[in-house]
């Protein structure tokens, strides 16, 4: 059984360590790197929990090695608020409209979310849509994450907090 | 941790890669969409993986007259975004459009979904119906395959432990050639129950060229052969959809699963063809 050696940053920060081969991004982020926002649902790629973003792309970190990241640029949700706690707008618009319960599937939500919002030629509704197939909520029947899209990508009005 | 222990070798060069595969036990990740969780179910234990992720060799796009070359560890999301292709070979983005998430496509190969062989998946039968050749190579040297012969069964092919797929290279089509494309799935994302892929090219006012193959609808990727032969020399408003679309059928295979019987399987498949069909001759484009 090998080890490897690996080097890659982490919401910016720089990161180092000797790790077997068989790791994966996901119990690396959370296990070794103490980023207890990535959660782990089925730990087959079904599910869409554990959605980082890896250079520039969202990707499920159950599916990808961590020796695979080495030299990579990770995010997970915990870089999304600003350090005085402003949410990212699209935690904003999750939060305006319910977008959550349980808030076990959240993260990586806001990861694709963010992902498509963030580039430089933001994603419409429609794409932004299609691309929550690859995530699994048990608890909203989507309806709150379908407002927030819409808020997002301009194709609705801000919801009033608390008005659900 | 849940994937048993195995020796991870990070491949440099395809001659690298082709080397690791030789000395036994061996399985090459690329996108790894599939064989993580295979990995994680323990129903794959290699003793060695071997990466071939930072192998450039192997990926990329490029466009010529003779046709399309792409390497087999191009991902998904990269021949949605390339231009060249999406002139050349519109069937084949369509089609890509369809495989997985947009995160599994994030990180999802073509080649890895090529050599899978999912029955339903959409990849294996746009090489089938687009008359695609697969470069695999080992120590021993290259072997060209023709995709249509590639396939022998449900996640079954042609290639052997010890060949990495390179390449994939589809013939031209010229750019006026319409697309033929329908999937029925019970969610986005989802394995098809009924997909049908390929591309007609009508040249002074008959049809030239039909290449036509169905995904869901059997062990393989199902060429609707005799479909392609009825419609050869056809002028498209003497066509009758659905007489055509009988003759897709009789070339599928299907079968009764917990998502469909093969009779469902059946009857969607003619509606699906007629209208793709119909749909297909209808699309602007010259000739």
């Amino acid at each position: 059984m090998s080890e490897h050696p690996i080097a890659l940053t982490i919401n910016g920060q720089a990161y180092t360590g000797r790790i077997e081969g068989r790791l994966t991004l996901a119990d690396y982020l959370r296990v070794n790197a103490g980023y207890t926002g990535v959660h782990v649902g089925c730990e087959q790629g079904v599910c869409g929990a554990c959605t980082v973003i890896v250079d520039g792309r969202a990707v499920r970190s159950c599916l990808m090695l961590a020796v695979q990241a080495d030299g990579s640029e990770v995010r997970t949700v915990e870089s999304l608020a600003a350090p005085d706690g402003t949410l990212h707008p699209v935690q904003q618009a999750m939060r305006d409209n319910f977008g959550l319960q349980c808030g076990f599937c959240t993260p990586g939500i806001l990861m694709t979310m963010a992902v498509l919002h963030d580039r430089k030629e933001p994603a419409g509704e429609d794409e932004m849509i299609a691309a929550m197939s690859g995530h699994i909520c048990r608890c909203t029947g989507y309806q709150g994450i379908r407002r927030a899209i819409r808020q997002l990508t301009g194709s609705a009005e801000p919801a009033q907090e608390g008005a659900h | 941790m849940k994937p048993a222990p195995f020796d991870y070798v990070g491949a440099t060069s395809i001659d690298d890669a082709v080397a690791q595969l030789a000395s036994g036990d061996a399985t090459v990740i690329a996108g790894g969409q599939t064989l993580m969780p295979l990995l994680a179910l323990r129903m794959s234990m290699p003793l060695t993986v071997v990466d071939i992720n930072r192998v450039a060799d192997l990926r990329g796009v490029s466009v010529s007259d003779q046709g399309v070359r792409i390497g087999a560890m191009t991902r998904q999301a990269d021949l949605l975004t390339d231009a060249a292709l999406a002139g050349a070979l519109p069937p084949l983005v369509t089609a890509v459009r369809h495989v997985g998430h947009h995160q599994t496509r994030n990180r999802g190969t073509i080649g890895g979904s090529l050599v899978f062989a999912e029955p339903a998946a959409e990849m294996p039968a746009t090489a089938v119906a687009l008359g695609a050749t697969l470069e695999l190579r080992s120590a021993g040297g290259t072997r060209n395959v023709a995709a249509e012969t590639f396939y022998l069964g449900p996640y079954m092919t042609d290639i052997v432990p010890d060949e990495l797929l390179v390449a994939v290279t589809f013939p031209a089509w010229p750019r006026h050639a319409r697309t033929v494309f329908r999937e029925v799935a019970q969610r986005p994302g989802d394995f098809a129950l009924v997909g049908l892929v390929g591309a007609v090219e009508i040249e002074g006012g008959a049809i030239a060229r039909a290449g036509l193959a169905w995904f869901g609808m059997g062990p393989t990727p199902m060429r609707a052969r005799q479909a392609e032969s009825a419609l050869v020399g056809r002028a498209p408003g003497d066509i009758r959809a659905s007489e055509i679309a009988e003759l897709a059928i009789a070339d599928t295979d299907p079968f009764d699963d917990v998502h469909a019987t093969a009779e469902y399987r059946r009857e969607v498949g003619r509606r699906v063809f007629a209208q793709a069909l119909t749909a297909a001759l209808a699309q602007e484009g010259q000739a």
